[in-house]
């Protein structure tokens, strides 16, 4: 079994989670059974899931304590309503301790987001966006109590609208291929301003505007792997200790790198310009390569951020 | 949606001390299945909501169905649907009826 891999774009939020874990190692808090469903869904004559499409709780990694949220993107594509969002608060807050009952003593050594969210979920408006915005608070509440807080995104909604500014938070953000980040989806530009602009229908585009390997070379993503769930459990444990701390330092640089980035590439009609422009090799040949052919062609390239 | 109650008698009762569990998702033509022990050693209990009214005779007969293969009772099962199929619903219950009894292996 050791050698067998699993899809991790192709499994739902309770595989990813059960298979990135220590085996036998996650508690659930709030489980389906404690029915914390949506209350505003049923006003809108709308079904609920048990979990509101998001499932927290404790467990191991490589032996060590963390906590651990999954989102499952084939409910409502994964959105944030008011109860999925506090569950996401809430774990941040169990984590800094600021939530009573913690079980994890001392501290947990990390949080890790298995992201699948296109953003904040409509039907609840204000209630959605605020939660968003209280995720991103205990985020980083957490991240300066110095706990390690670390993204993961390779499934099929991708992770956009709010929880693409939660993942941007993140100490350490893994990506597969497969794997899509941003702020508008694809619909929404396309919507916004025209099908000229932003095609949504062309895999293509939308791949190497959003996919992993482009986030990886501009440096939004740290580390790329291959669509497998081992693959994504071996870098978060090599990303355990890894931590951006949050000082006015690490931000200047990192505003610094954006304006170079904005200053480069703001004129660039296509990712394929931006990657000619970093100095890529054949930027024609970058989709068709695997995960080690392309880690070597980014290597002299990208942005490390 | 439709808010629907079965209940189903003389079954056997399910291993004792099992854990709560969840198959399925919330989705177009899915739907999610709990099945949770219950106290009431005698009786299958289902609970569906779903987004697709009118179907109440089609539920009836394939949780009747199910029922059948199955012969269980002492559970409580409970249901969200977004308009799954009856053959869609028939597996998933036979799914979550598998994890209920450890059959299956993904949950560790």
């Amino acid at each position: 079994m050791a050698n067998m891999k699993h899809s991790y774009y192709e499994a739902h939020a309770r595989q990813r989670l059960y298979g990135l874990l220590d085996e036998g190692s996650f508690k659930e808090l709030l489980p389906p059974a404690a029915r914390a469903t949506s209350p505003h869904l049923p006003l809108l004559d709308t079904p609920v899931a048990f979990d509101d499409g998001v499932i927290v709780g404790e467990g191991q990694l490589a032996g060590r304590p963390v906590l651990a949220a999954s989102q499952e993107g084939g409910f409502m594509g994964g959105a944030v309503g008011e109860v999925h969002g506090a569950k996401l608060t809430g774990l941040f807050e169990r984590a800094t301790g600021r939530a009573s009952g913690r079980t994890t003593h001392p501290p947990p050594a990390a949080v890790l987001l298995l992201l699948e969210s296109g953003g904040v979920r409509l039907h609840e408006a204000n209630a959605g966006l605020i939660a968003v915005s209280e995720t991103m608070r205990a985020l980083l509440d957490a991240r300066a109590a110095g706990i390690t807080v670390i993204g993961l995104i390779g499934s099929s909604v991708g992770c956009f609208g709010g929880m693409g500014l939660v993942a941007s938070c993140c100490d350490t953000l893994v990506m597969s291929e497969e794997g899509r980040l941003g702020m508008s989806g694809p619909e929404v530009i396309e919507t916004a301003h025209g099908v000229e602009e932003f095609d949504s229908r062309d895999r293509a585009l939308v791949w190497r505007t959003t996919g992993g390997k482009h986030r990886y070379l501009c440096g939004d993503a740290s580390v790329i792997v291959e669509d497998d769930i081992g693959a994504f459990r071996e870098a978060a444990i090599a990303a355990l200790d890894r931590k951006r701390p949050l000082t006015l330092e690490t931000l200047a640089a990192e505003q610094a790198i954006l304006e170079t980035r904005l200053e480069r590439f703001g004129k660039s009609h296509d990712a394929l310009d931006v990657w000619r422009a970093l100095g890529v090799e054949a930027p024609e040949g970058i989709a068709l390569l695997d995960r080690d052919a392309f880690v070597e062609a980014a290597s002299k390239a990208r942005i490390e951020a | 949606m439709e808010h629907l109650n079965f209940s189903f008698d003389g079954g056997q009762p399910a291993s004792a001390g099992a854990s709560p569990i969840v198959v399925g998702v919330v989705s177009s033509g899915n739907l999610e299945v709990m099945v949770e022990p219950s106290a009431d050693d005698a009786r299958c209990s289902v609970e569906v909501n779903t987004s697709a009214r009118g179907f109440d005779h089609v539920w009836a007969a394939v949780l009747a169905d199910f029922f059948a293969r199955s012969q269980i009772s002492a559970v409580r099962i409970s249901i969200n649907d977004v308009g799954a199929t009856p053959a869609v619903v028939s597996l998933r219950l036979d799914q979550a009826l598998e994890e209920f009894r450890g059959v299956s292996a993904w949950r560790t």
